[in-house]
This record gives C-alpha cells, sequence and structure tokens, in this order.
C-alpha cells in the first residue's frame, strides 16, 4: 500500500496520536512499521532485530516524545542510526604496502567481482598507479578470456593464466610476474564461490595465505536478499576482510544487503558499483545508503521546499477544485509544470526523491529542463477550449499543436498521454491535499525522467 | 512419495565438467568445522557499540554455517538454516501459542518469502489456532505445509519442447543470475532427450561471453551460432533460427545479454528480438524463460515484472539454490504472477539442473515430519 517508510510512519504515527499522543507504548506500533521497511528492503532479520532495539532506545527518548511532529522524528531517528551503522564514507583503498600491493577479490557467483577488477584497475590508472590484474577463475568458462578482455579495455597489465593451473600457482606466479613488471598494484580475480562449499573456501584461504594481500574485498550484489548475512559472515570467517563493494546499484534494489554486510563483516563498504562499464565505480555515501533502503528519499526537504515555493494560491485552487470531482485539465497541468520550473526545474527535484540520488551522476546531468519547457511551449499552442477540454484534440488538431509548438506529433501525443496519467492520479489523490499533489508531481517526473537515459 | 529431484539426485553424477571430484550425493554428512568467530579487529562501533546478534535470541546465522555441501539437493536444502530453524523448533513439540507463530514467521522472513506472503500465511494460521482447529504443533506445521504447497503446485509447470520444431527457447534476465550456465545444463538435458540443439550466443554485450557459450557448446558437443562481441544480438538469434530451421534441429536456445530491468533501453531491445524472431515464426520464441538468481531478494519481484512487460515471460528458472540462499521469493513470484517455475539450477556443472516440484521444494524447507 504504501510504497515508503515516510508515509507509512506518516499514518501509523497519525493513526496513534488520533487516539492521544505518542507514548512509549504506541510507539511500538511505529516500530513495527520499520521493521517492515527494513525487511521489505532485503535486511537480515538478525540485523533488522538489532537495529530495532538501537532505534527504540533513542525513539522512546524525549527527541521523539516531545516532538510537534513526531512521525517525521522518528524517521531521522531510523536515518540516523542507519547511516551511523554504515559507517563513514571510505573510498579509498589501502594501498600501503612494498609493490606490488596486492588486492583479492572474493565472492560468490555472478556478483560482479571481475568486472569490479576492471573498474578498480581503470580507477587506479587514472590515479596514475601501474596495475596488472590476474585470473584464478579456473572454472567458469571463459573467465579468463573476460578478464583478458576488460584489462585490454581500460590499459591493465594482465598476467596470462590457464585452467590447467593451479589458482595458488597462478596467484604466485602473478606476484613475481608483477615484481618484475615494478608494478604498484597486483589485483588478483577470483571464481565464485558458494559459502559452504568447503573445497573452495578452502582454496582461497590457500589464495590468501599465498598472496598476503593489503586488500581483501568483499564483493556483494545489491539485489542479494537475506542470505547476504550468512554468506558475509562465512567469507568474514574464513578471510580477513579489508573492505566491502557493493554491485548493480543501478537498478532498484532498495539494497539492504549493504546494511546486512556491513553490520556482520563490521568492515567499510569502499565502493558501489553502478554499471557494467570499467569506469561505472563509485564512492559509498553511507547516508544515501541509508535513504535509499528506507525507500524515501529526501522527501521532507522536498515537502517543505513545495510548501515554500508553489504559489500556495494556485495550488489550493487547484486542491478545491479537484476536491469537488471537477476535471484536472491542461491549464492546471501547465500551472504545475511552471512551478516545478519555479522550484530549481527537475534537477532540484530529483535531488531529492527517493532512489534518484543513487543514480550515476552521467545518468543525472543528462536531466534537464527542456523536456518540461517543451511541454508548456505545447499546452501553449492550444486553444483555450482544448485546454479545458483535452478531448477535443483529435489528429488534425495535435498536428497543429505539433507546428504551433516546433514540436513532432509523437511529443504532442506523449505529452497528452502524461496528461491522462497525471488527470487519473488526481482522481486518486483528490482528498489527499498537499499529499496528493506530491505524489502526483513525483509520477509525473518518471513520465519525463524514464527516457533520456545514456546508452551503455 | 518419492520425488523426482530425489530420484535425479541419487543417481550417481557422471564425472564433473568443472570442478574436481564430486562426492556422492548420499555420502555420509561430514561434521562441518565451523571456524571460531573472529573477534573484530578493527574499527569502533562493531566490536562493541552492537549487541552481538550472533547470541541473539535466533541464531539462524550460526545454525546455517553448519550446512554440508555437494549432497542430494533435498539435503541440502533441509540443511539449510531456514529448514533447521524449522526442525529444532517442531522436534520440542512446542504448544500452540503465539511465540510459536512468531518463530514460524521468523523463519519464513528469512528465507526471502517476503513480509506480504509470510504475513498472508502466518494471519491465516492464526486464525485457525484461534479457532482451535489444530490439536498440535504438528497439525498446525502440515496446514502450514499444505497452504505453501498449494501456492506452489499450480506453477510447478515443467517445460515441453516438443511439438514444435525448432523449439525457440530465448533466455532473459538481470547480470550474472546463470542464464548461460543455465543454457548449458538445458542443452545437456535436451540432449539426453535425443534432441537436436543450437545455441545461439545473443550476449554480444558482456566481455568474453561468446566465448563462455563457445566453451559449453564445445564440452556438449552442440553447435553454437555467434557473430562475435558488438555484433547486433537481434540478427545473431534471427540468423541462429533460420539455421536451426534448415538443419532441422529441434530446439534453439538464445542466450541474451543481462540487463537490469530498469533500463528501458535494453529492455527495448528484447522486444527486438521477438519482433525479428516472428518474422521467421509467428509463434517464436515458444518459450521465454526468466532466469532468478535464488540468493536475490525481494527485487526479484520488481524484475518479473519489467521483463513481464517487456518481453512477456512464459517461465522460470532460479539458480543457485546449492547455497545457502532460500529462494523463498518463489512464493511471492508465485503469488504475485503465477508464471510456470520450470526448473531449479542446483550447482555449476551441466548436470546441476533439475525440473522445478513444488512437494519436493518444500520438503526442503519444511520437512513433513521430524
Ligand atoms: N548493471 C550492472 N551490472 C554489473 C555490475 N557489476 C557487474 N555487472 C554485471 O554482472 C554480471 C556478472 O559480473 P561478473 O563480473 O562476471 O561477476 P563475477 O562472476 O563475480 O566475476 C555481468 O553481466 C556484469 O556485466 C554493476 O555494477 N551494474
Ligand atoms: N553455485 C551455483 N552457481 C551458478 C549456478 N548457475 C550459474 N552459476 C554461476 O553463476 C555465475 C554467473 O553465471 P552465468 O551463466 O555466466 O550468468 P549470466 O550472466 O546470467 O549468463 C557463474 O560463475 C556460474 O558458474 C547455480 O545453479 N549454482
Ligand atoms: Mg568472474
Ligand atoms: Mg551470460
Amino acid at each position: 500500500m504504501f510504497d515508503n517508510l515516510t508515509q507509512r510512519l506518516s499514518a501509523t504515527v497519525q493513526r496513534l496520536t488520533g487516539r492521544g499522543r505518542l507514548t512509549e507504548e504506541n510507539i511500538r506500533e511505529a516500530l513495527r512499521e520499520v521493521r517492515v521497511a527494513l525487511l521489505e528492503a532485503d535486511v537480515a532479520l538478525p540485523v533488522v532485530q538489532a537495529l530495532i532495539e538501537r532505534i527504540k532506545v533513542r525513539a522512546v527518548g524525549q527527541e521523539v516524545l516531545k516532538s510537534l511532529t513526531p512521525g517525521q522524528a522518528l524517521i531521522k531517528v531510523v536515518r540516523d542510526e542507519l547511516t551511523a551503522v554504515m559507517g563513514t564514507q571510505n573510498a579509498s583503498l589501502h594501498l600501503a604496502a612494498t609493490p606490488p600491493a596486492v588486492v583479492l577479490m572474493a565472492g560468490l557467483q555472478g556478483a560482479g567481482k571481475t568486472t569490479t577488477v576492471a573498474k578498480l584497475a581503470k580507477h587506479l590508472i587514472d590515479h596514475k598507479k601501474k596495475v596488472m590484474v590476474v585470473s584464478a577463475d579456473v572454472y567458469r568458462p571463459a573467465a579468463i578470456e573476460q578478464l583478458h578482455t576488460l584489462a585490454q579495455q581500460v590499459g591493465a597489465g594482465f598476467v596470462p593464466s590457464h585452467v590447467g593451473e593451479k589458482p595458488v600457482a597462478i596467484a604466485k606466479a602473478a606476484v613475481d610476474a608483477a615484481r618484475r613488471e615494478v608494478a604498484d598494484v597486483l589485483i588478483v580475480d577470483t571464481a565464485g564461490r558458494t559459502s559452504i562449499d568447503e573445497a573452495m573456501m578452502a582454496e582461497i584461504k590457500a589464495l590468501h595465505e599465498a598472496l598476503d594481500p593489503v586488500e581483501t574485498l568483499f564483493v556483494v550484489d545489491s539485489m542479494t536478499g537475506q542470505d547476504a548475512a550468512n554468506t558475509a559472515r562465512h567469507f568474514a570467517d574464513a578471510l580477513p576482510l579489508t573492505g566491502v563493494i557493493l554491485t548493480k546499484v543501478d537498478g532498484d534494489a532498495r539494497g539492504g544487503a549493504a546494511l546486512s554486510v556491513r553490520y556482520i563483516t563490521g568492515r567499510p563498504i569502499k565502493f558501489l558499483g553502478a554499471g557494467e562499464k570499467p569506469d561505472a565505480l563509485e564512492p559509498f555515501h553511507p547516508d544515501r545508503m541509508a535513504t535509499r533502503i528506507l525507500g524515501m528519499g529526501d522527501v521532507l526537504s522536498l515537502i517543505e521546499d513545495v510548501q515554500q515555493k508553489t504559489d500556495a494560491d494556485k495550488a489550493a485552487k487547484l486542491a478545491a477544485k479537484v476536491a469537488k470531482g471537477k476535471r484536472f485539465d491542461l491549464n492546471d497541468m501547465k500551472d504545475q509544470l511552471d512551478q516545478m520550473l519555479n522550484m530549481g526545474g527537475l534537477a532540484g527535484l530529483m535531488e531529492k526523491l527517493p532512489g534518484v540520488s543513487s543514480l550515476p551522476d552521467k545518468v543525472k546531468s543528462q536531466v534537464n529542463d527542456k523536456e518540461v519547457q517543451r511541454m508548456i511551449a505545447i499546452i501553449g499552442s492550444m486553444t483555450k477550449k482544448e485546454r479545458r477540454h483535452p478531448d477535443l484534440l483529435n489528429g488534425s488538431r495535435r498536428a497543429r499543436v505539433a507546428r504551433g509548438s516546433g514540436t513532432q506529433p509523437a511529443d504532442v501525443n506523449r505529452l497528452l498521454k502524461q496528461y491522462t496519467q497525471m488527470e487519473k492520479m488526481m482522481g486518486k489523490f483528490a482528498r489527499g491535499g498537499m499529499k496528493g499533489l506530491m505524489r502526483q508531481m513525483g509520477g509525473a517526473m518518471k513520465g519525463m525522467g524514464g527516457r533520456g537515459m545514456p546508452p551503455r | 512419495m518419492p520425488s523426482l529431484w530425489n530420484k535425479l539426485a541419487n543417481r550417481k553424477p557422471p564425472p564433473p565438467v568443472d570442478r574436481g571430484p564430486a562426492p556422492l550425493d548420499d555420502e555420509a554428512p561430514v561434521a562441518p568445522s565451523i571456524p571460531a568467530r573472529q573477534e573484530p579487529g578493527s574499527p569502533g562501533w562493531h566490536a562493541s557499540a552492537l549487541p552481538n546478534i550472533a547470541n541473539g535470541p535466533d541464531d539462524l546465522l550460526a545454525t546455517a554455517a553448519a550446512a554440508v555441501p555437494r549432497r542430494g539437493w533435498r539435503e541440502r536444502l533441509s540443511d539449510s538454516g531456514f529448514a533447521r530453524g524449522l526442525s529444532s523448533l517442531f522436534a520440542r513439540n512446542p504448544v500452540l501459542s503465539d511465540e510459536l507463530l512468531d518463530e514460524l514467521e521468523i523463519t519464513l522472513l528469512s528465507a526471502d518469502v517476503g513480509v506480504n506472503a509470510t504475513a498472508e500465511l502466518i494471519d491465516d494460521l492464526r486464525r485457525r489456532m484461534h479457532k482451535r482447529e489444530f490439536a498440535d504443533a504438528a497439525a498446525l506445521r502440515e496446514a502450514l505445509r499444505s497452504r505453501m504447497v498449494a501456492l506452489l503446485e499450480p506453477v510447478a509447470q515443467p517445460l515441453d519442447p516438443g511439438g514444435r520444431k525448432p523449439f525457440v527457447l530465448l533466455v532473459v534476465g538481470v547480470n550474472g543470475v546463470g542464464k548461460t550456465t543455465t543454457i548449458g545444463k538445458l542443452a545437456r538435458r535436451f540432449q539426453q532427450e535425443k534432441r537436436d540443439v543450437l545455441l545461439a550466443a545473443g550476449d554480444t554485450f558482456r566481455a568474453a561471453a561468446v566465448a563462455q557459450l563457445q566453451e559449453w557448446g564445445g564440452r556438449l558437443g552442440v553447435p553454437v551460432c555467434s557473430q562475435g562481441q558488438g555484433a547486433d544480438s537481434a540478427s545473431v538469434i534471427f540468423d541462429a533460427l533460420q539455421m536451426a530451421d534448415a538443419h532441422g534441429k529441434d530446439v534453439m536456445i538464445a542466450d541474451t545479454a543481462g540487463r537490469l530491468h530498469t533500463r528501458s533501453g535494453l529492455m527495448d531491445e528484447l522486444a527486438k528480438v521477438r519482433r525479428v524472431l516472428g518474422k521467421l515464426d509467428a509463434e517464436a520464441p515458444h518459450e521465454v524463460l526468466m532466469v532468478i538468481d535464488g540468493t536475490t531478494g525481494q527485487n526479484a519481484i520488481n524484475q518479473v515484472r519489467q521483463f513481464i512487460d517487456a518481453i512477456g515471460v512464459t517461465g522460470l528458472a532460479v539458480t543457485k539454490l546449492d547455497g545457502t540462499a532460500k529462494g523463498g521469493v518463489v512464493f511471492a513470484l508465485a503469488r504475485e504472477f503465477a508464471l510456470p517455475i520450470r526448473y531449479v539450477g542446483l550447482g555449476e556443472r551441466a548436470e546441476d539442473l533439475r525440473t522445478f516440484e513444488a512437494r519436493a521444494f518444500l520438503d526442503g524447507l519444511l520437512p513433513a515430519s521430524a
């Protein structure tokens, strides 16, 4: 029903305070909502339970109970706790060792280890390091060739290895090669392994022993569910991990695995993998991750923004109009678009929306207000009557509007489709007042931001 | 009822293709060596600031550590923290109480069954328990079992590649879930059923993806149609279908690049594959098999939804159930989409594929009796 914690908690707190004050007693109910939100975000249950304990201690403290807006105060506590557990931003690799500094990768099958080797290599090469890579994955078909291709792409030295060799022998030979070539860093890729495969876990322990790496990085897929805790524990027990890399954050997984793994291993998340290409490596921001896990974006500050910058009169008029069952028309849509530009445009709004903040900057920079301006221009080319009665817009009228606004008929069609969606939503949230408005703006944004993503 | 999975699992495995010798499936359990938990050597908050969850009320993590690798799939699953938690729970023959339900809830949640599906199952049990429908804890367990089987049984529909020639199977899914490996396994299975198979190297994006599929083809003696990295995926698959047709192949399996379901441009490419295939055979692909990584959490629901929208998924395969993950998200998937679940993946070798069977899957998670 509610897709983010803010909505969930607001509703609960409203219900609770409706019956009186928020008390130590009924805060329990609010915490249950937090629990559900964390579980839906795939935070491992034991970690959820430990977190709830921590949050409870602070939530029953005065800051929440005394607050005029206990729901929001509680959200702040939750987010602060999550951020604290996730640790500090720590994007650096510690490579202070007699060269070559060795980096060992470990993780489950398909987590993104090999791709991450290429990303790390590129990152280090960009920082003027001489980097070599080697694959000790003699199991997965074409794994060595995969790394070879990637090494060439990023300009890293590649130490050849062969399926018939023993991984430990490969690793030792690679250290020798890296020393001969005077490389600063040697990154050792390994095969994926399940944490209960004893032979394979023994193998990676042996690799660690032979290599004595300065960094042992656990690579984990951000889409992982409850098992992230199990697996992280097994790997942390087998290897002295020094850091975690969370991959595939370019998807829409809430990424509770980040919290589970951080909590279980106690090791910092050093980087995020945000795409398939070697440049898709990003620093980790604990606060953004907390926000993403809670699925809430900076909705709070967005609400403030909207309250400050929307034309309160117009908004109230619109709300009243829709509440009375009157139709949301294209004039209203134009008002909304104008206000969106007033609020700093899409880029300004995007920063604050759930999930968006964790998109790669590259993607974000692609979003601009041209589309909004074009939409406004299209509506501007319609007659008053058409704006009030969008149904009038048949094929020939649409063609005229397209000509008038210097756009294509397809653009006009798309605008009308977006209008229809907004109208539908307005109906749904007719009685939601400001909140309804908010959500509707979020929806409109999705329609626009969804396109224009860069090709990979 | 002895399940097909068990029969398959108890069969002596053929010589392994990838990894060192695999122990026999019925090998006696080896006492697992659980490494002593290391005290975290560094930074502050972890060591002291947080409660030690390993000693918490539920010792799920610790129990899972005791699992034993490489045995029958059912044994593997029932050795999991999930099944073990349940078994020890019921072995104590507890009284019917809300605490019992709470523990069951924890167990389901820890297996990725998801908040909604879990709540539905537990609420139903609670209602019936309060109506005194269950004589004891065992009866309650049976009730939970039959509810869960009832959820999965309708979706346990095996794939039949007969009736069409060539039968076109398109394999899709997000990155790294096991598409290419599953194709290798399927090729072997179809081959054993005396079907003539052709593979299409439709992942033209990822480094060495073509080589990976070619190696599978080489191992199995199955031809692979490819145009190398960077080629147009749809045209590779189109050519492969033409070739399959010309050579009277029974089955054509097309690999595709992994793509996150949120990338609309890449999702559109899948629609293009369908369009192009339609020119040769209006009904191709006859199966769009979506591969789900069994370690995935609730995001699997979004994944399936988007792939259904983009290309019209007709069946699912769930991989990597040989690890510690339980794949409980299939309950949520069954509830939400009711798509047939065709196969499960239980390892990296060609023979590590099983037909999905509801009761067998559940036996691993929630054994019928102690
Ligand atoms: N979208 C996305 N895909 C990724 C990311 N990291 C890895 N991948 C993809 O995930 C799949 C598995 O990656 P690979 O490096 O082979 O995993 P490994 O088995 O752990 O070595 C490949 O298709 C990669 O392109 C990421 O950050 N984002
Ligand atoms: N343990 C285990 N690993 C698997 C299974 N299926 C695939 N894998 C591994 O997962 C990784 C990614 O598989 P791949 O087929 O390349 O995935 P794709 O990117 O979806 O094509 C490889 O290391 C495979 O060996 C399975 O059922 N169990
Ligand atoms: Mg790899
Ligand atoms: Mg593949």
